[in-house]
């Protein structure tokens, strides 16, 4: 059963009073990550909307040691604090439980500038969860595509939407062979808190990917954060998975779409509900470009089905 | 008490045994030529279990410094090497392991800079890190590697600036010399455990780097560059009680050679300024009053001891692996010249570039160099 928002735990690691944005859901997601991890962990992070709204030196809107990194070496930074602190245990220097080292990264630490170091160590299976909360886009700097930027979707560097489709990074991890890969959104967070809770009991490399609506970039009313990322589980333009030992799982409710028992919602809401997208709909090719949304939908959620099947 | 043991070793195989020495916790490494035998070595001694650490087989320089520059933070002790390009690499994670004030000692075993490709030693790849607020020595020998990595671990940890340990590809790094390993004891004596002032800590959550307002930028930034001024004493503290327990010497700041009556003074880093060594009993034996100055500190540039040590009207033959572009010559001449410029108004400065990707430097041809830029 997945755990109720009700039962989640009453330890809360972040801070009241930080600078993220009203409806932030990178720092919703945080708030629950925080509930699961409890407060033995170190935090690393790299530049994005996480490190801008943390609070200046020396303060911490974050209840663990966060350490600021360069932007492309969440993977490798957390390889060594996860090695120093197993050798400082082995030679007795450091007591008590080890801590879990957790990298907190956007899409760009983690679909672009991050990939190599991130790649890598999976490869080597270092023991640390790799979050990446991905709101599609550089919004940081004020919103600009990156690698994670849906079809069509506008941004301040795709000013006519987006030409190409976004690349399924949590399916690219998980082809890393690690123990677990997880997805999530902030409008399923008993879902989400169970992940992480699993995760952390894993030794290794585990990634989850957390989509964060983001009203700024995505254009949609600050209030609505959760009601955008339902929407976009809903009609399948995110799906719920985990795989523990490379066998992948769907989660309610794309484990309903997944199986058919349940029609993905057509993407029109989701797309119009959005300024990022309805843009697409003043264009004199809008209905093509919207197919175009969808089609990427469509077919994400069939080789996700069929590649679900591959269990060996 | 045990003895030293003496033994044949090359220089890359010298900075593993430092490593190992040192108790290092925490080697990232990625290979290249002609750094990678340091890295080879201590994957093996880890793989074996002489050296209880961790090998970190990162994939990539840039990740390699990352991953030092964390495991630091984390409290462990940290050695890494690179060359060339590698070392350009990792240029922005330098820049985080100064400002970060994170103890990180890094071999750099010195080759020219791509493009084009070339294998062979010169000191650009070093002295483009000038700026990245990294303490740097310069080695002249096997046996210095293995010393300056001790020492550098030393200091490194006392004022909490990283020091990269630099040295020449193959003429140092692949080429065997007589070795002497001191007794453990005393190395654990010169060096104890690495205690760090601080640590990523749950039990003390608080940021690290996190963002700074410039009233708190700016003083991060001028500590650092008081410290780095600073570290001079403690460079020649460690090699004076180095000395003390091993017996072992290779100058302090400064190496020198027939300076005290010298009229004309060869100033060169690394492995050329052994051979330099040749080239001035060449010059002796000539009836020309040579020495030698050889920094062993290029980082920070220690200033005042090459003001005292320079004779009176010397004339002082910068002998550069390097070029200073945009500039003639190289870039050793134009610290001497700034460091001398209205404290040693006697003193003449030549300059020549020489050794450019691994040219040889044998010592008649530096001698009749020396004898030619006489005349100039």
């Amino acid at each position: 059963m997945t755990t109720s928002i009700k039962q989640l735990p009453d330890i809360e690691q972040v801070l009241s009073g930080n600078g993220a944005c009203g409806g932030c859901p990178a720092t919703m997601a945080l708030r629950i990550v925080g509930k699961a991890l409890g407060s033995n962990a170190i935090m690393l992070l790299t530049p994005s909307c996480s490190v801008a709204s943390m609070g200046m030196t020396p303060k911490l809107g974050y209840n663990w040691p966060g350490i600021n990194i360069c932007f492309a070496t969440a993977g490798s930074s957390a390889s060594g604090i996860t090695h120093a602190v197993e050798i400082m245990k082995e030679k007795g220097r450091l007591q008590g439980e080890l801590p879990t080292v957790f990298s907190w990264v956007g899409d760009g630490g983690t679909y672009d500038i991050g990939f190599q170091a991130l790649s890598a160590a999976a490869e080597r299976n270092d023991n640390m969860i790799h979050f990446c909360y991905n709101n599609e886009a550089y919004s940081n700097t004020g919103v600009q595509r990156s690698g994670a930027t849906p079809r069509g979707s506008f941004t301040t560097t795709t000013p006519t939407g987006k030409r190409q489709p976004k690349k399924n990074m949590a399916l690219l991890m998980l082809e890393h062979n690690i123990p677990y890969v997880a997805t999530a959104t902030v409008a399923y967070p008993g879902d989400l808190y169970d992940k992480v809770v699993k995760a952390k009991n894993i030794p290794g490399m585990k990634y989850i990917e957390i989509l964060a609506p983001c009203y700024l970039g995505w254009q949609f009313d600050m209030p609505e954060t959760v009601q955008l990322s339902r929407m976009a589980v809903k009609s399948g333009a995110w799906l719920l998975w985990e795989a523990e030992n490379r066998k992948i799982s769907f989660n309610k409710p794309s484990s309903l779409i997944i199986s058919g028992k349940k029609d993905a919602d057509p993407v029109n809401e989701y797309v119009m509900k959005q300024g990022r997208f309805n843009r697409l709909l003043k264009g004199p090719d809008a209905e093509s470009r919207i197919a175009e949304i969808q089609s990427d939908i469509d077919r994400e959620i069939a080789f996700m089905r069929e590649r679900a099947k591959i269990t060996i | 008490m045990k003895a030293a043991q003496v033994i044949m070793d090359t220089g890359a195989h010298a900075a593993a045994l430092a490593v190992k020495s040192a108790r290092v916790d925490v080697v990232p490494g990625y290979p290249i030529t002609p750094q990678t035998s340091i890295m080879e070595a201590v994957a093996a001694m880890v793989e074996n279990g002489e050296l209880n650490a961790r090998f970190i087989p990162v994939e990539g320089e840039h990740s390699a410094m990352a991953a030092a520059v964390a495991a630091s933070a984390a409290g462990a002790r940290v050695f890494t090497a690179t060359s060339a390009n590698g070392l350009l690499y990792m240029h922005e994670v330098l820049h985080m392991a100064s400002g970060g004030r994170l103890p990180v000692v890094m071999c750099n075993v010195n080759r020219g800079i791509f493009a084009p490709w070339t294998l062979w030693a010169d000191h650009q790849d070093s002295f483009a890190q000038r700026d990245t607020g990294w303490i740097q020595y310069h080695c002249s020998s096997n046996q210095e590697v293995f010393n300056t990595i001790l020492q550098a671990f030393r200091v490194a940890e006392q004022i909490n600036i990283p020091i990269m340990v630099n040295f020449d590809g193959f003429a140092i790094s692949h080429c065997l010399m007589p070795l002497t390993l001191p007794p453990q004891e005393d190395i654990d004596r010169f060096l104890p455990p690495h205690e760090p002032k601080w640590r990523l800590d749950p039990a003390h959550p608080s940021s690290f780097s996190n963002v700074t307002n410039a009233a708190e930028y700016a003083p991060f930034r001028q500590m650092l560059s008081d410290d780095i001024m600073a570290s001079i004493p403690l460079v020649k503290q460690a090699a004076q009680e180095y000395k003390d327990i091993t017996g072992m010497w290779d100058g302090d700041t400064i190496d020198t050679y027939l300076l005290e009556d010298a009229e004309v003074v060869a100033f060169a880093v690394n492995s050329m300024a052994a051979e330099l060594r040749l080239s001035i009993d060449i010059l002796r034996e000539q009836g020309i009053k040579a020495g030698l100055l050889r920094p062993r500190l290029y980082l920070p540039f220690p200033a005042e001891d090459i003001i005292n040590a320079l004779p009176q009207n010397a004339q002082v033959m910068v002998l550069d692996r390097n070029y200073n572009f945009g500039h003639p010559g190289g870039i050793l001449a134009s610290e001497l010249k700034s460091v001398l410029f209205g404290r040693r108004n006697d003193i003449t400065v030549k300059n020549r570039v020489m050794g450019i990707g691994g040219i040889d430097l044998p010592r008649r041809f530096m001698a009749a160099e020396i004898r030619a830029m006489m005349d100039e």
